[in-house]
């Protein structure tokens, strides 16, 4: 067991190397903080001081090595744009990110399970084949261009939901949420359907098969065998077997929300690191990117081990397999 | 069906022709696809402009709505944008882009993908767990970070000018290289259980070399869950396509696909020329759509149980 | 654990009270309060640090200038009272009584010497403003005496863009000198601000939100004319426009300072929201490479065509400016033929003429030049700058291959557009010029000056125009006083039509957007002065 965590924790440090070089790699050379900086005026003279200041004279290796000792020690140096530590701003977004994928999140399991469970169980429903049409829009539309029509919808013509941002958001120490405000509550719906939708699709045409696929083993028909009512056939035992599955790749597809949400908060001027992210792109904002990127890889990282060790102490046969696996 | 030899062929005579005229929805898409397919690679000869040339834009033919409309004009069936391109040009030339990279990338990702699998699941050991491992480690990152990363990569790479020319190959590199686990995974397993098997032993046994069994015996298959998971990929290139261009690291917008169309179109549809994005979205949402659905049909056609 | 939760249970029951007032707060007292949006949000609140329109537009409010600008851009009394030029090289500035900081420190001589020292220092971005002062002597608590290097007859004018700190207060707070943005050091004025202005700051979220409150001490409210009655303004950045348009039409904000032309007809036309239009003062041109022998991005070798001034004619009279201005501008810019807008000091009139859009003629021009088929050429091009940038450049790149110069737009956010151009590393690109001084020398010295030694000589000069014709008359400009120099002025306005060493497009205008009850002077400096702002 002990051993078991240890290799998974050896193994995501190559993961994590590979990220950092990229993420910094990716940026070290695209667009030119200097010029922003410098503003209208400005002499070569200037310029040159600058250059030296950011330390982007050094040569690629030795600013790269900075970068990995400050990034361990979570030091990512100030913003170039907001001339602010960039640990703070992400700590700053990282509430806004993390509560609009909170509830995209438990849109996509509350609508998502139901829909699966349904059209699994009633496979040639006309209820079913709308579900199945629905989710087949849903994983076809682009993310944002779901997020421009309802915003064209509930915003512009109807006057219901706010538009933008986050609305009025309270301050619990460091950390701000909006789940206590009326405004702070209206301004999560339409960018958590839209961040939501897609996951939504997902899970329930995930339990759909899943579903199918316990419906048809033997202890189901054992179970109907033995003159269970349908109900107690349905939901003790397949759906309870269905779930397992369903919320590991749930939990995986959480990290695919926080990326996605790259583009919801740009449609949605979400102040959140995706939003953030973005305009540090647009500025060559190097140490808020890569710090970005370094974070999000860590994420996936802990997800999967967590996701990992869960399996392995839920799942005793999996223990057998790794160990197989292991010998061969 | 003419064509009755080989397997497949007697498998598209039987089976699977049956249940695709049984599914009026599959029909449907099908005509929608091929449509939508058509009018991407024969556009130089079928769209009434060139959207290319820019000797032939005229800003003053810019903002016309579709000819159905008051102002609109004939010569500009689904209107002009700001430029004055005809939309409806626009879109067959952008529809080639996004369907040659979702094609090149998916075909990309398939031929990576197959050929880790079945070297993986063949060979074995530690070969073997040292792909899977490395298959394991992508597919915890969701593809579209995956392709950001790639694309910036290159950016970041080769110098700017070279990047222009070479755009095109690098969006369909960062696309595909995201999904070759997915069939890596299911190539493998397949490819576990056919290992196995007698006749693949016996082929050993007789002195076949290990390539030529790998791809006469152990190939075919596997091809019915790759044929599968190739158009459900389809479906997801073309989107992410979509949306890298949307987030403006996608191709270049000289050559614009159907993304980098709704992308600029989007600044005019709240001032009411909603024609602009408007019918790039709804022609993307076709083609995704339809695939989707056929390869929908497919896996379940493909897959006898859950009938 | 009993204490956090405690800390958590109070914080939950303040958000709750701060819901439930927030939703009676319209009743309650006289609060008029404005909120505004813009596509970008300041990246300081150091008063001499950036020197950019977007952290300009929030610290006017906070700070106070010497010298103000009136509602027509003309110089008025602010923190000086008066002032003069004593001698050549020496103003001498008579100081407003009685005016406090925020935090209710006096305003006096040693600040207006301190606030300069410090626009001076190496970390200002508003080098520009002051370059000409050798230093300050206080004469007495309420008199400044400004020393200059070489006489300045403008010194008024760029000292209506210097802030005034206390110096108390910086050197309190270890900011004596200007946030160093380029180190990444974050000093105190970086999140702080203590003006002596008629709003001060109440609280500010980086890219979320500043919120600006009413300083009803301030001693502008006694002059006559700033009548404005807003007591708070929200700040909330925006970068998108669609959405930024959407917050406006429904009610989320209630000022946007930079609406997209493409939807102010929709604006207009909705209930409750109105849009002001105007003039900036920023002119919008093509210049191109016109000193290499061989240009970098086109498909001529050995030669460079835009040596030759009929290929430069070409260019010009290909571009049909008009279908610009009425469809990409949406008649939202003054097509021009000069260098600079009429605010600006040494305009004339007789000099802004066009060289008439005439297809025919150019292509006859670029035959005469020697290129019948034309030639390729790549403009450059920033994609987030200006207004249509980009859309304008790809106007001009069909414009310009209808006649046979066959142009690629390359395009880029303004990060890269920028860091190119000004490695001179393009053929022809696109600029936009904004006139801060109101005066025609910066514009000459900084676009057109032969890039040399001299301070400030051709800085933004990437095509290389050099020409000692023009030279000689810049250098004039910048000693010459009175009709002297306007004739000076006037004299180079000509050369450069003749010349033409960029193609002049046009200045933009800058509609701005709101609801129906606000009233607000429409500034071409693209500046909302809340102070004179009502709210009905």
């Amino acid at each position: 067991m002990f051993a078991f965590i240890i290799s998974r924790i050896l193994q995501a440090i190559p993961v994590m190397a590979a990220v950092a070089l990229i993420s910094f790699a990716m940026f070290a050379y695209v667009g030119d903080p200097v010029s922003i900086m410098l503003g209208q005026d400005f002499t070569e003279a200037q310029r040159q001081a600058l250059v030296a200041s950011l330390g982007l004279d050094q040569p690629f290796f030795v600013q790269f090595a900075k970068f990995v000792a400050n990034a361990a020690q979570g030091e990512f140096g100030l913003s170039y744009r907001l001339s602010r530590p960039v640990a703070e701003l992400i700590a700053e977004r990282a509430p806004a990110t993390l509560e609009l994928a909170f509830c995209a999140a438990v849109i996509a399991m509350c609508v998502g399970v139901p829909m699966g469970v349904y059209t699994g169980l009633y496979r040639n429903s006309w209820l079913s084949r709308f579900f199945l049409t629905f989710s087949l829009v849903g994983v076809s539309l682009p993310t944002f261009l779901i997020g421009i029509l309802l915003i064209l919808v509930f915003s512009v013509w109807l006057g219901w939901l706010p538009s933008f941002g986050r609305g009025d958001v309270v301050q619990l120490g460091w950390w701000s949420t909006g789940f206590l405000t009326v405004s702070g509550l209206k301004a999560l719906i339409l960018p958590s359907i839209t961040l939501g939708l897609f996951q939504l699709t997902l899970i329930m045409r995930l339990v759909r098969a899943e579903m199918l696929e316990v419906l048809r083993t033997d202890y189901i028909k054992f179970a109907r065998a033995r003159g269970l009512p349908n109900r107690a056939v349905h939901f003790g035992h397949a759906l309870k077997n269905t779930l397992v599955p369903v919320i590991t790749i749930a939990g995986l597809q959480l990290g695919g929300i926080i990326a996605f949400a790259i583009v919801t908060e740009t449609v949605f001027q979400w102040p959140g690191m995706g939003l953030l992210f973005i305009q540090s792109v647009g500025a060559a904002d190097i140490p808020v990117m890569a710090a970005y990127l370094m974070l999000i890889a860590l994420v996936f990282v802990v997800i999967n081990l967590v996701v990992d060790l869960l399996y392995y102490l839920v799942d005793p046969r999996l223990r057998v397999d790794r160990a197989a696996a292991k010998g061969a | 069906m003419a064509a009755q030899s080989g397997p497949l062929g007697r498998m598209l005579d039987s089976d699977l022709w049956w249940s695709f005229k049984r599914s009026p929805v599959t029909v449907v898409s099908a005509v929608v696809a091929l449509i939508c397919i058509l009018g991407a690679v024969l556009a130089p000869l079928l769209a009434p402009h060139d959207p290319f040339d820019l000797a032939t834009l005229n800003l003053g033919d810019a903002f016309k709505p579709p000819a159905w409309s008051q102002d609109g004009d004939m010569a500009f069936p689904l209107g002009t944008d700001d430029q004055g391109r005809d939309v409806l040009s626009a879109i067959m030339y952008g529809a080639r882009i996004s369907l040659l990279v979702g094609v090149c990338a998916v075909v990309f990702s398939t031929i990576v993908g197959v050929a880790v699998g079945l070297v993986a699941g063949y060979v074995g050991g530690a070969v073997d767990g040292l792909l899977m491992r490395i298959a394991d480690i992508q597919l915890t990152f969701p593809s579209i970070l995956i392709a950001l990363l790639v694309d910036g990569v290159v950016r970041a790479a080769v110098p700017r000018e070279v990047h222009d020319r070479i755009a095109l190959f690098v969006v369909i590199f960062a696309i595909g290289i995201s999904a070759w686990p997915q069939f890596a995974r299911t190539v493998r397993g397949s490819t576990l259980v056919e290992r196995n098997k007698e006749y693949v032993l016996a082929a050993r046994v007789i002195g076949i070399s290990q390539i030529r069994i790998m791809l006469t015996h152990v190939l075919p298959n596997v091809l019915g869950p790759v044929l599968v998971i190739a158009t459900l990929n389809l479906g997801f290139a073309i989107l992410a396509e979509a949306t890298l261009s949307f987030l403006g690291v996608g191709v270049p917008p000289t050559e614009p696909s159907l993304g980098t169309l709704i992308r600029i179109g989007n600044d005019f549809l709240f001032s009411g020329e909603w024609w602009i994005t408007i019918f790039p979205g709804v022609a993307l949402i076709a083609m995704v759509l339809s695939v989707n659905l056929l390869g929908d049909w497919l896996r379940d056609a493909l897959n006898p149980r859950l009938r | 654990m009993r204490d956090r939760a405690r800390g958590l249970a109070l914080a939950f029951a303040l958000g709750m009270a701060w819901v439930a007032g927030a939703g009676m707060a319209p009743g309650a007292a006289q609060a008029r309060s404005v909120r505004w949006a813009a596509s970008g949000d300041p990246n300081t609140m150091d008063p001499h640090s950036q020197n950019v329109g977007t952290v300009t537009m929030v610290l006017q409010q906070i700070y106070d200038p010497l010298i103000k600008r009136e509602r027509d851009l003309s110089l008025a009394p602010g923190l000086a009272t008066a002032w003069v030029q004593a001698e050549p090289g020496r103003w001498r500035f008579t100081l407003r009584d009685g005016v406090k900081f925020h935090e209710g420190e006096a305003f006096g001589a040693e600040d207006v010497a301190f606030s300069l020292q410090r626009a001076l220092q190496p970390t200002s971005n508003f080098g520009i403003y002051v370059d000409t002062i050798e230093r300050a002597v206080v004469v007495d608590p309420l008199t400044v005496d400004i020393l200059t290097k070489t006489p300045d007859p403008i010194l008024p004018n760029k000292l209506a863009s210097v802030f005034m700190m206390s110096k108390a207060w910086a050197e309190r707070n270890n900011a004596a000198r200007p946030q160093n943005t380029r180190a990444r050091e974050e000093l105190f004025t970086t999140r702080n601000t203590n003006g002596t202005g008629a709003y001060r700051l109440a609280s500010r979220e980086p890219d979320v939100r500043t919120v600006l409150a009413r300083n009803d001490a301030w001693w502008g409210w006694a002059v006559e004319g700033n009548a404005g009655n807003v007591t708070e303004i929200v700040y909330r950045p925006i970068a998108s426009d669609a959405t930024r348009v959407a917050a406006l039409l429904s009610g989320e904000v209630d000022f946007v300072l930079d609406p997209p032309l493409q939807d102010l007809g929709r604006l207009r036309a909705a209930p409750g929201v109105k849009v002001l239009e105007g003039p900036e003062v920023r002119s919008i041109f093509l210049a191109m490479d016109l000193s290499r022998d061989e240009l970098l991005y086109a498909d001529v070798k050995g030669t460079n065509p835009f040596k030759d001034i009929r290929v430069r004619r070409a260019l010009y009279q290909a571009i049909d400016i008009q279908a610009i201005h009425r469809t990409t501008m949406r008649g939202q810019s003054v097509v021009t033929g000069t260098l600079f807008p009429e605010q600006v000091n040494g305009y004339a009139k007789e000099e802004d003429v066009r060289l008439p859009f005439d297809a025919a003629r150019a292509r006859a021009l670029l035959a005469e030049a020697g290129y019948p088929q034309g030639f390729a050429v790549t403009l450059d091009c920033p994609n987030n700058r200006y207004i249509n940038d980009e859309q304008i450049c790809q106007n001009i790149a069909a414009m310009w291959s209808r006649i046979g110069v066959r142009t690629a737009v390359k395009s880029q956010p303004l990060a890269p557009f920028f860091a190119q151009v000004q490695r001179d590393d393009t053929s022809i690109y696109l600029l936009g010029w904004g006139v801060p001084t109101l005066d025609a020398l910066y514009s000459f010295q900084s676009l057109l000056a032969t890039r040399a030694g001299a301070q400030g000589d051709g800085i933004w000069n990437y095509g290389r125009y050099s020409n000692p014709a023009m030279d000689a008359l810049i250098q004039r400009m910048k000693v010459e006083t009175g009709e002297t120099r306007q004739a000076t002025i006037r004299e180079a306005l000509r050369l450069y039509r003749e010349d033409i060493p960029h193609i002049p497009l046009h200045h933009q205008m800058i509609p701005w957007a709101m609801r129906s009850n606000i009233t607000i002077p429409h500034m071409a400096n693209n500046q909302p002065y809340f102070r004179w702002a009502v709210v009905n």
